[in-house]
């Protein structure tokens, strides 16, 4: 193109006092950033070609190198800001949908951060969880609804099928696919290792990984790519993929580039072929249809595995839930409108959704006013970034939470939000082989049992300061959280008060 | 006795385990100062061919050709891992020859010079291994 619009808008800054010309920035980064020049001996950057991945920040040995943002600027606008008026030129140049990865970005507000936690003084004393026992441990699934007897008056057992977890948190789905063999094989281990689940995702279930069955939650999603009958037997729950937070109303499309040997196998469709997940599923108008295919995976289990049903969070999302626990599904999984995603439209991801803080709290009052609470367990997901977020959502209904962004930041995600180039830097979300090696499970799982024990640690620390010793009693808790700088609107839909009320 | 191994479908070819090994052989205490302008010569090497890569030092072999074959009693063994004196070394590269691995190189004084495991320094691993960031190398205990 003659004429470029567009200035980067991150600079590599090298200090070149440090740079000892190692190249280990130019080998490992896959956009080609880097670059030694033999005849000058120095190391020279491209900053149009980086995504600001931090690949080579971390890996420089002197810390020669930063990312800086750029300071070039357009004149000052405060309706046009040099993202908008970038993202028209770029529009204007390619005539395509602008593509985006991972979670809304916007400065919509966090309600998480407006809410704040409560602690016990003097009455009603805190619990130090070093000296007494503390309970994380949650059990999802379907409450039985009466008392059942035979004819000798014994009570029959008619407990639905039951997911037990040591602490409320869950991987969120990542399809093998959209995320390499290495990261599912680190999500795996971990979750085997801490007694919680993963979750496989739309694209399948490698047969390397049926091992782990007991700790997967499989996905059936619009595209039902690797849908057969020993997947579904294969783990402890079947997920149906309504929605997903980042993109709601609309399906997914993994580029046949990406289809390439086990992930074609795993997917059974044709290698090089473009994996299309239709925006509805084709069989699915009607919490009818739902049922219809609640009940087909229930048989095709023996009605052996619960079965969750996962829903993007939008303006109608309580009604939507209610549907849900009538349908027949035993979990309704919630997903805000900050979840992660490998590619979608930057428009949808930016500006369709609703907050997950919002969503969950007025579904749980919905089930509750409806006395349907008991049928369902309700997972929020949807950029849950720490132990105290958690402890929010448990307070605000949620049985507990998927984390799909904080997961794969442990694994090294560095939230450049390039996902769909496909040229992952840190072997996450690429299905390069040189690029892939780089995620080396040993080091991956190791990373998310650490992360996941220490939200635990941090859980026990702060239901010990409510004087709380159970998940089971901080669930619905709603008198544990006050609001800050929230208006009255936001306090009725939340269900909280304010702080200093 | 640990050793260093090397698991090659994890090397990434980044080759800091060479410059980790050359900042180990220098006094200094900021990598940048130490090697900056300096052409390293490393103890450990990364082999590279066709995408596949992995690094290569002194297997510390428990029947050494080095040592057999050192005319000067230079090279010699000393609680499992083979250490060179330099000052007895007369450069006539038996050992290099000797070595199957192609460990064992030459220094700028002349003398040979491989890796000796880091055991000079107080650290509880070879520096390499404690540089490689996808535990491509490690330092254990096997049979």
């Amino acid at each position: 193109m003659a004429v470029n619009y567009i200035y980067p808008d991150y600079e590599v800054a090298r200090n070149y006092d440090k740079c000892i010309n190692c190249r280990v920035c130019e080998k490992q980064c896959a956009n080609g950033v880097h670059e030694y020049l033999a005849d000058a001996d120095k190391m020279v950057a491209d900053d149009a070609k980086c995504v600001n991945c931090h690949r080579c920040v971390a890996l420089c040995l002197t810390r020669a190198l930063k990312i800086i943002k750029s300071d070039n600027t357009y004149r000052e606008n405060a309706n046009w800001s040099g993202k908008t008026i970038n993202e028209l030129y770029r529009q204007a140049s390619t005539g395509g949908v602008l593509l985006s990865s991972m979670g809304n970005p916007e400065p919509y507000p966090v309600y998480f951060d407006k809410i704040l936690i409560n602690a016990s003084q003097v009455t009603n004393p805190s619990i130090d969880p070093l000296r007494e026992p503390m309970e994380t441990r949650v059990i999802l699934g379907a409450k039985p609804q009466v008392i059942e007897r035979d004819k000798s008056g014994h009570i029959i057992n008619n407990l639905p099928p039951q997911l037990k977890l040591s602490m409320p948190i869950m991987f969120s789905a990542m399809s093998y696919g959209s995320i390499s063999y290495n990261a599912h094989e680190s999500l795996a281990r971990a979750a085997e290792e801490l007694d919680v689940l993963y979750n496989t995702g739309e694209g399948g279930l490698h047969e390397d990984f049926y091992r782990y069955g007991k700790n997967t939650i499989v996905q059936v999603a619009s595209g039902r790519f690797g849908v057969h009958p020993g997947y579904l037997k294969a783990g402890a729950a079947i997920e149906i993929k309504m929605g997903q937070g980042a993109k709601p109303g609309i399906g997914g499309h993994l580029p046949g580039s990406k289809i390439v040997g086990d992930i074609s196998r795993t997917r059974m469709i044709p290698e090089g072929s473009d994996a299309i997940s239709p925006a509805p599923h084709h069989d699915i108008y009607s919490i009818e249809d739902l049922r219809q295919l609640v009940y087909s995976l229930k048989t095709a289990t023996d009605f052996k595995k619960p079965v969750s049903v996962k829903i993007a969070a939008v303006h109608n999302v309580a009604a939507i839930a209610s549907g849900i626990a009538r349908s027949g599904a035993d979990i309704v999984v919630l997903d805000g409108f900050r979840g992660g995603t490998g590619a979608a439209p930057t428009r949808m991801r930016d500006h369709v959704g609703i907050p997950i803080e919002l969503a969950l709290a007025s579904v749980d009052k919905r089930l509750r006013d409806e006395g349907i609470r008991d049928r369902v367990s309700v997972v929020a997901a949807g950029s849950i970034r720490s132990s105290a977020d958690i402890v929010k959502a448990i307070a605000l209904g949620a049985d507990a939470v998927y984390i799909g962004t904080g997961a794969l930041l442990a694994l090294g995600c560095h939230l450049c939000r390039n996902c769909h180039t496909g040229k992952c830097n840190w072997g996450i979300a690429t299905q390069v082989p040189e690029l892939t090696k780089r995620l080396n499970p040993d080091i991956g799982y190791k990373r998310l049992v650490n992360l996941l024990n220490a939200w635990k640690h941090e859980i026990k620390e702060m239901m010990g300061g409510m004087g709380i010793n159970s998940i089971e009693t901080l669930k619905g808790n709603r008198l544990m959280l006050r609001g800050v700088g929230l208006n009255a609107k936001e306090l009725e839909v939340l269900g909280i008060k304010h702080a200093g009320e | 006795m640990k050793r260093v191994y090397v698991n090659e479908k994890w090397c990434l070819g980044c080759r800091l385990c060479e410059y980790y090994c050359a900042f180990a052989g220098t006094s200094g205490k900021d990598i940048a100062r130490s090697l900056k302008g300096v052409k390293i010569n490393p103890r450990i090497k990364i082999e590279e061919k066709d995408g596949i890569s992995f690094a290569v030092s002194c297997r510390h072999c428990k029947e050494p050709l080095c040592v057999k074959g050192c005319i000067t009693g230079a090279l010699s063994v000393a609680d499992g891992v083979i250490v060179v004196n330099q000052d007895k070394c007369v450069s006539c590269y038996t050992c290099v020859l000797c070595c199957p691995f192609g460990a064992i190189s030459t220094s700028e004084s002349g003398a040979v010079q491989k890796c000796e495991l880091c055991i000079k320094s107080a650290a509880d691993k070879p520096a390499c291994v404690a540089g490689c960031p996808n535990n491509a190398i490690v330092f254990e205990e096997r049979r």
